[in-house]
């Protein structure tokens, strides 16, 4: 279960952090495979490379490379306006292209027996093993300090501050002199950041390779956990304990009652509505005796 | 046939399934509810429909299953963004995993089959021009589209119910001030543009691509929410945004039969890429955004 949490918990801080500045990135999922890709390129171009810097390496460039891909929205939106939601989502499809490209062609393990997939990782560049006897790998500990950090940032730090004012009241952000597109562009790099580096602890991690199933669908759970969450760093730690436990009892009940995977789905997808449902008894048992206008958020 | 002959035949039925989501959309956008669920929509009526035909049901019995459906998926967003007044982005984003999981439990036993069409009805003389020609030889669902986009702009523009459905989209306190009762419109809205993107995703798994797969919609409803966003709302430019991306998804085919050296997954992601495209070239010019846009879109009445 910890071999789960730990990618949820990365990939949903960074977007968690945009959703309350009002930056809807929802290509998540295209900032994985692109983080995932950026990192399997040492181990593909240097295949018998060696070194305890190889897997650091890796991460740095997994988070690289979701950062540069959520950089395209951000320029998108910021310089002419365009809709983040869409295109981030659009980007996620050409990822996956991308890696169907990498895979089919240039980066297909020669003796692969013809599989779209990549070469197995060397040694060096797998994540070491945190417990020993499981698979759970450093990756965990990156994600638990990347919430920290996301806690400090968004509760503590005056830039998170101006994010969430952003968010809540646009106007008075920009009344107060605090710039809009440079808060456009800090959510989606962080949110890229973060997406990119459980990307590259993916390939890095359990799988070892960088393989055509290597999304699925991390970065639309993600959204899930991020607002199950309450978009708070602590409360997303939480959540996505819960949402890696559904998601292995969902595996488990594929294989002991027969029931298809696509149950997870359905099930996520209604947690999600109930919860935002739910959230609007919360808001109004609390603005009920005071309707001010333009009160609510 | 040559390239362009088979590009101008064929555009107009790889168009619909845009075309029919986006009037929807367009709809429930003009009342002033942003529905992003409706790639969700889509794929549950795409595989209520398959099922429908399979068994032997038929293509009018299949069409009115996926509007059904999709309509209900729609009604479940409706209660959550109006009577919960929950936010639509969210809500639209779990409404899309939420229809795109229940297709998939659905369709699970049905993947890879295939069903037969829809007959092509031909225009008589005009369908039988050269190159242009087979424009006018298309199935019904493309002239019944064809008609929707008609009386739907007509609606909008000309009716005292498309004045309405406007007012509600553009200032929903004024409107409930002059009696317009602002909730039922926009479920009536967000219900219509359910049925729509149903009826979307049933034709393109049975009478555009009749076959099962997982991943068949891939992605038509977003292009679709873009579309109305491109056409900055007027639904003569849906349509032809509409064409654009039908011509786009048959140009990848078309350069394959012609063994043009691209690989398949630059063709592949073309509509994804042109929608990021035109979004810049659209969304660059605000004040026309904010002229043409819907005022309230995404905000909840507040009484």
């Amino acid at each position: 279960m910890l071999l789960k949490t730990g990618p949820l918990l990365l990939i949903a801080q960074g977007p968690a952090i945009g959703y309350r500045a009002k930056v809807f990135n929802i290509g998540a999922e295209g900032q994985f495979v692109l983080g995932a890709i950026f990192a399997s390129s040492i181990p593909v171009w240097f295949p018998i490379a060696q070194g305890p810097w190889i897997w650091p390496a890796l991460l740095l460039l997994g988070a690289l490379g979701g950062a540069l891909w959520a950089a395209i929205t951000a320029f998108w939106r910021v310089r002419f306006n365009a809709s983040e939601i869409l295109v981030s989502l659009m980007l996620s499809f050409v990822a996956i292209q991308i890696l169907n490209y990498l895979l089919l062609g240039l980066w297909k393990d020669p003796y692969g027996f013809n599989f779209p997939q990549s070469v197995m990782f060397q040694t060096d560049a797998i994540l070491p093993i945190l417990i020993p006897g499981t698979r759970v790998n450093v990756s965990l500990l990156v994600a638990l300090a990347l919430s920290g950090a996301a806690f400090l940032f968004m509760q503590r730090s005056f830039l998170g501050y101006k994010l969430q004012v952003g968010g809540l009241a646009p106007r008075a952000a920009s009344y107060a002199g605090f710039s809009e597109g440079r808060a456009i562009w800090l959510s989606l790099l962080i949110g890229g950041l973060a997406a990119g580096l459980a990307g590259a602890a993916e390939v890095a991690g359990p799988v070892g390779q960088l393989q055509r199933s290597i999304s699925t669908g991390y970065g639309y759970t993600a959204i899930i956990v991020a607002y199950l969450g309450g978009l708070h760093p602590l409360g997303i730690l939480a959540a996505s304990f819960v949402m890696a436990a559904i998601s292995i009892g969902g595996d488990n009940a594929m294989v002991s009652a027969n029931l298809p995977l696509a149950i997870v789905r359905v099930f996520q997808g209604s947690f999600l509505l109930f919860y935002l449902c739910a959230v609007t008894f919360a808001r109004y048992r609390f603005e009920w005796p005071r309707p001010a206008p333009g009160a609510r958020a | 046939m040559n390239a362009l002959a088979f590009i101008l035949a064929a555009t107009l039925a790889a168009a619909t399934p845009f075309l029919l989501a986006s009037l929807g959309e367009l709809v429930a956008e003009r009342s002033g509810v942003l529905n992003l669920g409706v790639e969700g929509m889509m794929v549950l009526g795409a595989v209520l429909a398959f099922v429908t035909v399979y068994h032997g049901g038929g293509h009018l019995l299949a069409f009115a299953a996926a509007g059904l459906g999709a309509g209900l998926l729609a009604l479940v967003f409706a209660l959550a963004v109006l009577g919960f007044q929950a936010n639509q982005v969210t809500c639209g984003l779990a409404i899309g995993i939420l229809g795109q999981g229940l297709s998939a439990l659905f369709g699970k036993s049905y993947e890879s089959l295939t069903v037969t069409g829809l007959p092509k009805l031909a225009v008589p003389r005009l369908s039988e021009l050269p190159v242009v020609g087979g424009l006018f030889n298309q199935d019904a669902v493309v002239w019944l589209s064809l008609a929707a986009t008609l009386a739907i702009g007509l609606t909008l523009s000309r009716s005292k119910l498309g004045l309405v459905l406007r007012a509600t989209g553009e200032n929903p306190k004024a409107a409930h001030v002059i009696g317009i009762p602002v909730v039922a419109v926009r479920l009536c809205a967000v219900g219509f543009g359910g049925v729509m993107a149903g009826f979307a995703g049933a034709y393109a798994a049975v009478v555009y691509t009749p076959l099962s797969a997982d991943g068949m919609i891939a992605g038509r409803g977003w292009i679709a929410v873009a579309l109305v966003v491109c056409g900055t709302w007027p639904t003569g430019r849906i349509l032809l945004g509409a064409c654009l991306f039908g011509a786009l998804s048959l140009a990848g085919l078309a350069a394959q039969a012609e063994g043009v050296g691209l690989p398949s997954q630059l063709l592949a992601s073309l509509p994804y890429l042109v929608t990021i495209l035109v979004l810049g070239l659209i969304s660059a010019d605000r004040r026309r955004m904010k002229l043409k846009g819907v005022a309230s879109l995404g905000e909840p009445l507040e009484r």
